[in-house]
């Protein structure tokens, strides 16, 4: 039965199968990490720096040691066994670059020690205790600060043509800087860890989004063998990329557990969660266009700057997408890094887009204006199978989008001019902008059993983040194996099994729906006597019959995906076997703007916002979203990471910042209630629209990730509404309403 | 959060008997180092004891009190009395409070979150503490609220939710309540029970400026508690409302915010109160501004003149200067909606 929360497939679609632990998750019983029992857990609690930049000059912990119940308090002083962890060079995304403990303090709540206590609450009262003082220096904060270090990225990116001739011939031009603030993603789940020691073997159950990954680098940490590691994350209550990577605290449980010899239990505070982990940083981008009175692009210049750490340089680079999004016929782009006093930034949903894609179609929204061009017009003006560098789209429907979304929306009712529309006292402004997301697959593994009683098992170390990964290998088992979905058990979040890549980069659903399907078409053509015939069992007595030829009850395949394209990642330097590549706890990802052809998914967003004329507070009471990206596992999981995806983004345009004390470099809203993000009144009427692609050439399974589309273009369509209702044009995100008072 | 005593009051003697002296030999008035604190719904107590903001040796549970007057909304003759223990809930949804004084209703509605106004109670939600992030971060030794004579962070901080009304060169902490404001504006009365009896005082004396001394907050001295709140009849209290302006459409403190119960006689104002909340130190009464409206008529004129003379004396920071026009213009938005309200 479809109705809105479960949309009727169209062609290339699953059906809207419900989550396979939807009845765990809403009864309670689905097991996150700090949920899981171990015998007689001691308790830890962080201490973190009061100060960004500097040296512990001294500890006293003799009255944080008093307090009844402590048993061991943990500081750089008898931490030393720890070893240092290597970081990709050009750019770790992870906080796991700055890795000590002291004396050197790097950045605001640095983790400088932890309590481990017999309760919880005694840890905490201990770490309330414990006394730090320091040496301070003066910090730099951002990108305006005194004493900040400034490196350009490395990457190759997107250059071609000769932009200042054309610039100089266009007949309009035009030119703006934009900005975006610092966010962090917030999980609702916090950054836990419990550590539980049996002799020399080390089980972790952590939140995360690599289980190899997190294995071998534990293991790397603590100086043990990766096969003297388990971990474990069934379930992970939101990560949005906070939880892809070690971060520091993970070594340090580990290691207080087996110097305790008793299980250890750690759950970061939430203010803790935004100096622990890593974050988006704050950027600023300079854009300028040339073009055609008929709005043809002749010119596309784009250079950013991003803040990052002291040590890593660390960059999301997104003008390799901007760059490419449109048939621009020249390009020009670079970035620089801002080295600040700061925690290191890292992958956040749509890292690279979230922030360039923002500015660029605030951008294209401002020369629709200058051309008095409908911006939707001005898209298909540029519209192009041929990016700047002469690469092909293995598949585009930007357009579709734009034209589906729109009739949804009720675009044709919109008058041009700002301000032209309102109800009462209230300004109305409709505005749209492009999502672009890069479709990515890495090398997989998986192994799949299937029963001569019609039902099939599949294991793999995937990582149910909340997209629904379960549920859409499930459904992509039965429908190779041919029994119903039901039949299909998944097991996942565990590193006892074969590994998949980190669930980043919206690969998840590619990779491991890839990896599955050749496993279970292998088994299939075992099943039908090596005859490629009909995919699928048939009947539950045709399953047995087949099974009973071979004279087996059970067929186990595990089988090793690679992407035809599997070339090396610039991230994680040369990759020769990706394979043991991903053993070793390092992912290949391919795929976006660095194969033979362009692959990405798109879509086109709509937004209706609404401000009174004198107090200028915002609301979005409607929005739109129409997508296009290849096959749709799940119409269901789908809608439903579209559907957060577009609220996260009303977020990043209106509420999201986190705010930095400018004098001492240290995060100040640090908390739920002061770093806004929209709740339930906020969303009023949303509307998903999955529009029809095929694209089988992107990888087997035809399927280009979603995760971290629908949250790219929601940004630029509310900026550019506001523009709409109101006159004001802001650059700086996010919106907020003393930005439109007069 | 340190070890502390927990003791249940069963009644009000109970209650005050559990402040005994000995428990607090300061015998300074209540602020963050008091030792001992009552308890009803916890909503800013146990969040701050949590933040190691505060630190009482001893928490005296009140809420059994709730089974008395304290616990009771009462209306009649003598106007509308919300006993202490009510929850923010019950208040706002009582049904001669919604349709008597829909300022008070609207005030509760749109605070906190349908959890906390089910668990927090009326005399906590008056003496809920600032939102001040240095406040609220021990990290941070300099804050006045906290440490007397520390300084004050958020002066050149971080302070786009500070005040701009009633602050001093030692504190800019804004008080972040919505219902003292429809109080205020309703010149309620409070009572408040002692070892030496029980008192009524204006509720407009209960807040103090913060002055040179921040960290204490209220006029109560060690030991009194909030029983009820007395809000005498106003046959116009009917045309009242609260406006709250915030960046996200609920659960969220005010950028700005406007009590206002108005008197209209054919398009003049006979009378007027306002309550200004989100911009201020302590719950504001605005009334130079309502003296400037009296026999006026409700035009843009007015509604200027009134909204300039209510932040005449504003002193506006680095990242809250916006809270002056904001705050102008949800006054003059709320005066507008009050005068088309239909009764």
């Amino acid at each position: 039965m479809s109705n809105k929360a479960a949309p009727e497939p169209k062609a290339n679609m699953g059906g809207p199968v419900i989550r396979k632990e939807a009845r765990l998750k809403v009864t309670g019983e689905a097991r996150y990490g700090s949920d899981m029992p171990v015998n007689n857990p001691a308790f830890a609690y962080l201490i973190t720096s009061s100060i960004a930049r500097g040296t512990i000059k001294s500890i006293d912990l003799a009255e944080a040691k008093a307090v009844p119940g402590v048993l061991e308090i943990f500081t750089h002083e008898n931490t030393g066994e720890l070893k240092k962890v290597s970081y990709g060079a050009n750019g770790g995304g992870s906080t796991t670059s700055i890795q000590d403990f002291g004396p050197k303090i790097q950045h605001d709540g640095q983790i400088v020690g932890m309590v481990v206590a017999n309760t919880f609450e005694a840890a905490r009262e201990a770490a309330y205790k414990a006394k730090f003082a320091y040496d301070v220096q003066p910090p730099s904060a951002g990108f305006d600060s005194k004493g900040v270090d400034e490196s350009s990225v490395k990457k190759k990116l997107p250059n071609a043509g000769d932009v200042k001739e054309l610039y100089d011939a266009a007949a309009v031009k035009f030119e703006a800087s934009y900005g975006t603030p610092t966010e962090h993603h917030n999980p609702i789940e916090l950054f836990t860890t419990t550590a539980v020691w049996n002799n020399d073997q080390l089980t972790v159950y952590e939140p995360s989004q690599f289980m190899h990954g997190l294995k071998n680098n534990v293991a790397a940490k603590l100086g043990i063998e990766p096969g003297q590691v388990h971990t474990i994350s069934n379930f992970v209550g939101g990560a949005f990329g906070a939880k892809a990577q070690l971060t520091p605290r993970t070594g340090l449980v580990a290691l207080a557990a087996r110097k305790l010899n008793r299980p250890v239990k750690l759950v970061a505070a939430r203010d803790q969660g935004f100096t622990i982990a890593t974050y988006r940083a704050e950027t600023r981008h300079n854009i300028r266009i040339g073009a055609g009175r008929d709005g043809k692009i002749a010119s596309f210049e784009h250079e950013g700057w991003e803040v990052t750490s002291r040590p890593d340089s660390y960059s999301v680079a997104g003008v390799e997408d901007s760059a490419r999004l449109y048939g621009f016929a020249s390009v020009k782009t670079g970035v620089t890094l801002i080295h600040a006093d700061r925690n290191t930034p890292g992958f956040m949903r749509s890292p690279p887009v979230v922030p360039y894609i923002y500015a660029l179609e605030s951008a294209m929204d401002e020369l629709a204006v200058k051309l008095a061009m409908d911006p939707i017009e001005l898209r298909r003006v540029n519209d192009s199978m041929t990016d700047a560098t002469g690469k092909q789209w293995s598949s585009r429907s930007l357009m579709k989008c734009y034209d589906e979304g729109a009739a949804a929306f009720g675009w044709s009712k919109r008058t041009a001019a700002p301000g032209s529309m309102s109800d009462g006292e209230w300004l109305i402004g409709y505005g749209c902008a492009s999502a672009v997301y890069p479709t990515h697959i890495g090398a997989a593994t998986a192994r799949v059993q299937f029963n001569a009683d019609g039902r099939a098992n599949v294991q793999l170390a995937a990582h149910e983040i909340g997209t629904g990964v379960m549920t859409v290998v499930a459904q992509m088992a039965a429908e190779r194996l041919g029994i119903p979905v039901e039949q299909v058990q998944v097991e996942l979040g565990d590193s006892k099994f074969p590994p998949v890549p980190v669930a980043g980069g919206s690969n998840q659903t590619a990779s491991c729906c890839s990896v599955v399907m050749q496993a279970c078409d292998a088994i299939m053509e075992k099943l039908n006597g090596g005859r490629a015939e009909t995919v699928g069992g048939g009947s539950a007595d045709g399953v047995r019959q087949k099974f009973d030829r071979l004279g087996v009850s059970t067929l186990e395949q595990y089988s090793e995906f690679v992407p035809g394209d599997a070339r090396p990642n610039p991230v994680v330097g040369l990759v020769t076997n990706p394979i043991k590549k991903l053993y070793d706890g390092v992912p290949t990802l391919v795929g976006g703007s660095h194969g033979e052809k362009l692959m990405y998914a798109l879509g086109a967003n709509f937004v209706e916002v609404r401000v009174p004329k004198y107090t200028r507070e915002i609301r979005v009471p409607r929005l739109v979203g129409a997508f296009a990206s290849g096959r749709i596992m799940n119409t269901r999981t789908a809608r439903s990471q579209h559907m957060g995806a577009m609220i996260w983004g009303i977020s990043s345009a209106l509420h999201e910042a986190t705010e930095i004390d400018e004098r001492n470099a240290r995060y100040t809203n640090d908390n739920l209630a002061d770093y806004l993000i929209p709740v339930n009144a906020d969303i009023k009427q949303l509307d998903v629209i999955m529009v029809p692609e095929t694209d089988n050439s992107v990888n087997p399974a035809g399927v280009k990730g979603i995760g971290e589309l629908g949250n790219v273009g929601t940004a630029a369509a509310v900026a550019n509404a506001v523009y709409h209702a109101t006159g004001v044009r802001v650059r700086e995100l996010p919106i907020r309403l003393e930005k439109l008072l007069a | 959060m340190r070890p502390f005593h927990y003791v249940k009051a069963n009644d009000l003697p109970g209650a005050l008997q559990a402040f005994a002296p000995q428990n607090d030999p300061t015998n300074a008035a209540p602020s963050v180092n008091a030792a001992t604190q009552y308890l009803a719904g916890g909503t800013t107590l146990i969040d701050l004891m949590k933040l190691d903001v505060m630190r009482p040796a001893t928490v005296t549970d009140i809420n059994a009190l709730d089974q008395s007057k304290a616990g009771q909304i009462e209306f009649g003759d003598n106007g509308l009395r919300l006993g202490a223990l009510v929850r923010m809930s019950q208040a706002a949804d009582h049904e001669a409070v919604k349709s008597n004084f829909p300022v008070i209703a609207q005030s509760l509605q749109l605070a906190a979150s349908a959890q906390i106004r089910n668990m927090a109670s009326l005399g906590g939600n008056v003496l809920q503490r600032t939102r001040c992030t240095y406040f609220r971060d021990t990290s941070y030794d300099n804050c006045n609220k906290r440490n007397p004579g520390s300084g004050c962070a958020a002066m050149d901080g971080m302070n786009r939710n500070l005040a701009v009304l009633g602050t001093s060169n030692d504190c800019i902490a804004s008080y972040p309540g919505d219902f003292a404001q429809a109080l205020i504006a309703l010149d309620a009365m409070v009572e408040i029970a002692g070892s030496a009896g029980t008192r009524m005082m204006p509720f407009a004396q209960l807040h103090r400026a913060p002055g040179s001394t921040p960290q204490i907050e209220t006029t109560l001295t060690q030991g009194e508690l909030i029983t009820a709140f007395q809000i005498p009849n106003l046959p116009w209290g009917k045309r009242s409302l609260y406006l709250k302006i915030r960046d996200r459409a609920s659960y969220e403190f005010a950028l700005a915010s406007a009590a206002i119960a108005l008197d209209l006689d054919n398009g003049t104002v006979r009378d007027v109160r306002i309550a200004l909340g989100g911009v201020s130190a302590q719950p504001w009464r605005a009334a130079e501004a309502e003296a400037l409206l009296k026999g006026k008529p409700i035009d843009d004129t007015m509604l200027l003149a009134a909204a300039d003379k209510a932040f005449e004396g504003a002193r506006p920071k680095k990242h809250n200067a916006f809270k002056v026009q904001l705050g102008k213009a949800t006054l003059m938005r709320a005066l507008r909606d009050a005068a088309t309200m239909t009764i």
